[in-house]
């Protein structure tokens, strides 16, 4: 690791500001993809600014159906939360089985967002439940938000201060890890709320989480796993990579699909 | 049996400062003045290094030394050897390139060191080693070992030329061509035997220390054999005369074969330490481990077996492309040779055995001996094809295996080696049992209504251990004798000193070398301490691999156990006025058979030294050492049955059974035994389905971190059923064959032949990962 000056924000007004100050600054949360690059020295920002320890970045609150997770919320903490548990288990299931303990215990809803690491797993859940992401300075609709590998509609200064969303009816996560890294390889995240259907996938496009469109076409007229067996999934600009070819993954993606949807119908609520 | 003695399940004395954080490490090692160290190495795979420019990173903070390849010869020192010579079948002989620990005119492969920079922190080394100008001019790249052989393939080393560096042949060729011409049947496969890190948890490091008043080195390392790395180091590197060189390696975290070796870094460091005049130390990171320790496996084989109409084996042929990587480590001649070809016999009695090996260099990391060495790689070859033989000949693969089996000993094999002992039937038959493998087709059927495919494998593997009689090495071409040595000292007051050549890096030595003196005496074992690891307190010792500490290390015990035991008797007879014969030690008592005069163990050890009343002529001291020489390898042998289940939505393995039954001979720890067999079949099941190496075309390792490369985790292991039979091994005092390796070795085949067995299709490659078993399954739809 090359020397770095570290800085904990109590604020998100002094976070900005330390930014705005610094020479080549980066925002710290969970650190869980930062400090390994740090430490392979294929990243050297002259500042980090720890978000961590602010108080309003944190905690879930839960109203009716509405949803808000603080940015620096753990993993841990989501998947441990009952009330949420019981309105949008997906999500707290999801959180489940990020990467390991260590990861889940130190890994924030936040940073996995910002960094938008294709084989992530909450940018599926936020496209497929309309989350909106809330910033320091603006809301953006999840759709908008993820604009490619690595990549999201974030200016270089702007903090994600919470998501928010609004549980569907029903909705499920299923992902085929890589075998090595735990990272999904196809993750899909379905939500259905009455007739609407949405089905987003991770780990899998060469641009990141995507819209499975003919899949919630397929489901919005008949919800069940039988309505995705002829559906196609194209190789065409899926990753392929040595734990899977483009085809394997095409064939995960819709695997892990009938799965969800499965799991979605065979599930009370 | 005592309480601790031999067959106790003795707790492991080492494991509470293991597990409490407060084992002493290589890289916990502080001297004063101690300096960091970190190395430049090789981005490309095979390149001419045309310039080393050392002038800014010379300028930068904290820098004590930056030094090139070209000094580190023009101080002598010498290029790293292979330590055992093999002979091409045309009589000349390998064709060693040269490796110097530090390269000077070229590089080939990526992590190939280059520079040595040294300075206060570690930081402040590796930001040097930046700074370092090396300039390149690339050149073409091979990493494939079959490819390397062609012709116009790039050329490593003017030495060998074709990048082959010996083209070996062991068995009679023409009388196993003979039999195949009568043969009934002729089963052919082809294989290929995986690249694996090794991916000890503890990485390398080291520490050189240079003492100028007494013009003496003390080098620390993570070993497994601190003898042999003095002696090479002293013989060929020209690093110091053996009485000048102290080589200490402490605890240390895994070796699994890949700390046998002498690697550059330690003799850089020793000799950086007298040019800088400090202490230099280095610890290699995760990354640096991956791409410059030894490497295992990586062979490419043909094999093919012929039966008579009666479904007996009559002749097996087997050639082998072996992967050596960029240069010819410590001893990596003798893993595709005299430790794979001369297993191929396997448990079966096979009358004509002809193998091929052709070894070569390519542009990756070094290859050489990892946990089995070899023999995994001959039990892949011989339990895969007599697997698929029996689909072919649609028989029992059981059934074909016992038809089969050796049943009388001595045995005389095709391929060298002389199996002592074995009751293979036994081990067969206890796996079969508990494994329920007559009921399989059942649980097949009720996985089938879950959608699930399910499938049984088995592998009837043997192996040799001990390694291994000094002239009977030293006749097949190794550079040194694998005899082992032990002191037993008693001290005044009874307690025990145990000096060992053996090294533990894991194996549980203090313990189970401790209850041999409890076997003896009736002590204590916390009353006995195991010295090892250190050429200055271990006069000479060969180290621990190749599952040898028991058979030859405890040997050497025993050896000088029993020339103390003879001493002691014969103190304990003049005290007690009796006639030595009757003299008997039990439970820490020394008593004159029949009876009641006795003398606690003490009291002789104290007579010993006091020298107060010894016999005449007896000269004071109860200390004792003895060498001990194998008379033959031991052979471990038995049986491993491995059942999955597949997902074929996804390809997804389980393994929802695994049975090992295994004969390593008497027994002298069954907790510490199970705890090996366990991490065996864990490294063979993550060869089998996990762990793989990739170098892309341009030799770059693309799986270089635990983001790519999987090593095992609990949740891809079942709960082993493993149990033993036992044949006592004639060929040592305690009747034991070594157990260290015997997981590695058995399971890969039996995981692979109950993958095939579950999806129909035999053409499958190592490691099954669920990409390549859905593969494989949709290539027989």
């Amino acid at each position: 690791m090359y020397e770095t000056q570290y800085h904990r924000a109590t604020s998100v007004e002094g976070a900005a500001r330390l930014m705005g100050e610094a020479e080549d600054g980066k925002y710290l949360a969970g650190g869980m993809t930062l400090i390994p690059t740090m430490k392979q020295r294929l990243a050297s920002p002259s500042d980090l600014i720890d978000l961590r320890r602010i108080e309003a970045l944190k905690g879930i609150k839960i109203d009716g159906r509405k949803v808000r997770i603080g940015a620096v919320t753990t993993h841990y903490d989501v998947s441990v939360n009952e009330e949420l548990a019981k309105i949008c288990p997906a999500i707290t299931n999801l959180a489940s089985h990020i990467g390991d303990p260590q990861v889940r215990n130190m890994g924030t809803i936040g940073g996995s967002i910002a960094n938008n690491d294709p084989a992530a797993d909450y940018p599926s859940a936020m496209l497929a439940l309309d989350a909106t992401i809330i910033t320091n300075q603006r809301s953006v609709p999840a759709s908008a938000f993820f604009t490619g590998l690595f990549e999201t509609a974030l200016e270089p200064d702007e903090i994600i201060t919470a998501v928010e969303f609004t549980t569907p009816d029903k909705a499920a996560y299923k992902k085929f890890p890589n075998p090595a890294s735990l990272y999904a390889m196809a993750g899909v995240f379905v939500a259905r709320s009455g007739d609407r259907v949405r089905v987003a996938v991770t780990g899998a496009g060469e641009n990141g989480v995507y819209r499975l469109k003919d899949a919630e076409t397929a489901l919005a007229s008949s919800f069940g796993p039988s309505a995705l067996d002829t559906l196609s999934v194209n190789p065409d600009g899926l990753l392929s990579d040595l734990h899977a070819t483009a085809e394997y993954r095409a064939n995960l993606v819709k695997v892990m699909a009938k799965r969800a949807v499965a799991e979605i119908a065979n599930r009370p609520m | 049996m005592g309480v601790e003695g031999i067959g106790a399940r003795v707790l492991r004395k080492e494991d509470k400062r293991f597990i409490t954080g407060k084992g002493r490490y290589t890289d916990d090692m502080v001297v004063p003045g101690m300096k960091h160290a970190a190395f430049v190495r090789s981005p490309h795979a095979h390149a001419k290094v045309t310039s080393i420019d050392a002038e800014a990173a010379k300028k930068m903070p904290g820098v004590i030394g930056v030094l090139t390849g070209k000094e580190l010869k023009a101080d002598g020192i010498g290029n790293l050897i292979c330590g055992w010579m093999v002979h091409s079948k045309d009589g000349s002989p390998m064709k060693m390139g040269a490796w110097s620990p530090l390269a000077t005119d070229a590089v080939r492969y990526v992590g190939d060191a280059v520079v040595i920079v040294v300075a206060d922190t570690k930081g402040q080394a590796r930001d040097a080693a930046e700074a370092v100008e090396v300039t390149y001019e690339e050149l073409p790249v091979v990493v494939n070992a079959v490819a390397a052989m062609k012709q116009g393939a790039p050329q490593l080393h003017p030495e060998a030329s074709g990048n082959l560096i010996f083209d070996w042949d062991l068995g009679d060729e023409k009388a196993t061509s003979d039999a195949f011409a009568k043969a009934a049947h002729v089963t052919k496969l082809d294989i290929v035997n995986n690249r694996l890190v090794p991916n000890a948890m503890e990485p390398r490091a080291t520490l050189g220390v240079y003492d100028a008043a007494e013009d003496h080195f003390t080098c620390w390392t993570t070993s497994q054999n601190p003898h042999v790395a003095r002696l090479v180091m002293s013989a060929f590197y020209n690093v110091a005369p053996e009485n000048k060189l102290r080589v200490i390696a402490p605890d240390v975290g895994g070796g699994f074969g890949s700390k046998i070796f002498i690697y550059p870094e330690e003799v850089i460091c020793l000799w950086a330490s007298k040019k800088t005049g400090v202490p230099v130390k280095w610890a290699a990171d995760r990354s640096e481990s991956f791409l410059a320790d030894a490497h295992g496996r990586d062979h490419a084989t043909h094999a093919e077996i012929a039966f008579d109409k009666d479904n007996r084996i009559v002749g097996l042929k087997v050639q082998t492309v072996a992967n050596f990587g960029a240069y010819m480590s410590l001893f990596s001649s003798s893993v595709p040779t005299y430790l794979y070809a001369t297993l191929l016999s396997g448990q079966y009695d096979i009358p004509a055995i002809h193998a091929n090996v052709k070894a070569v260099y390519t542009n990756t990391a070094p290859v050489d001996a990892y946990r089995g060495a070899g023999r995994p790689e001959a039990s892949f070859v011989v339990e895969r094809i007599m697997e698929t033989a029996a689909r072919e000949l649609k028989v029992s693969p059981a059934e074909l295996r016992r038809k089969n089996f050796i049943r009388s000993f001595p045995h005389q094999t095709p391929v060298i080696m002389t199996y002592d002992a074995g009751d293979f039937d036994a081990t067969l038959d206890a796996a079969t049992k508990a494994a329920d493998y007559a009921g399989f087709e059942k649980r097949r059927d009720e996985a089938a209504k879950r959608g699930k495919l399910r499938g049984i494998g088995m592998s009837c593997y043997i192996e040799a251990c001990g390694i291994a009689p000094s002239a009977a090495v030293g006749s097949l071409g190794a550079g040194v004798g694998l005899w082992e040595s032990a002191e037993v000292r008693v001290n005044a007051v009874g307690t025990i000193e145990i000096l060992t050549g053996s090294h533990s890096h894991g194996q549980g030595h203090e313990t189970t070398f401790a209850q041999l003196a409890a076997e003896r005496f009736g002590v204590p074992i916390d009353s006995v301490s195991i010295v090892h690891g250190d050429t200055d307190k271990v006069q000479m010792g060969m180290g621990t691999y190749g599952s040898r500490s028991g058979a030859v290390g405890m040997s050497a015990i025993v050896k000088a156990l029993d020339k103390v035991e003879a001493k002691a008797k014969k103190i304990a007879a003049h005290l007690l006025e009796a006639d030595e014969a009757d003299i008997e030690i039990k439970n820490g008592d020394v008593k004159v058979a029949g009876t009641d005069k006795s003398l606690p163990w003490f009291q002789v050890a104290l007579a010993a030294y006091t020298a107060h009343n010894l016999p005449s002529g007896m000269e004071p001291g109860l200390k004792e050492g003895a060498f001990y020489d194998p008379s033959n390898f031991t052979f471990p042998g038995g049986c491993h049955i491995c059942e999955v289940e597949i997902d074929p939505d996804t390809g997804t393995t389980e393994i929802v059974q695994f049975v090992a039954a295994d004969d390593f001979g008497k027994i002298i720890n069954p907790m510490i035994v199970e705890g090996q067999v366990h991490g065996g079949l864990a490294q063979g099941i993550g060869q089998a389905l996990l762990e793989g190496t990739h170098y892309d075309d341009s030799g770059q390792l693309l799986t270089a971190s635990y983001m790519d490369y999987t090593m095992p985790r609990a949740q891809n292991l079942p709960s082993f059923n493993v149990m033993t039979t036992e044949t006592v091994c004639p060929s040592n005092p305690l009747g034991i064959k070594g157990c260290g390796e015997a997981g590695a070795i058995g399971s890969p085949p039996a995981v692979i032949n109950a993958i095939t067995d579950a999806i129909h299709n035999n053409d499958l490659t190592m490691p099954a990962t669920p990409q390549i078993v859905w593969a494989a399954i949709q290539a027989v739809k």
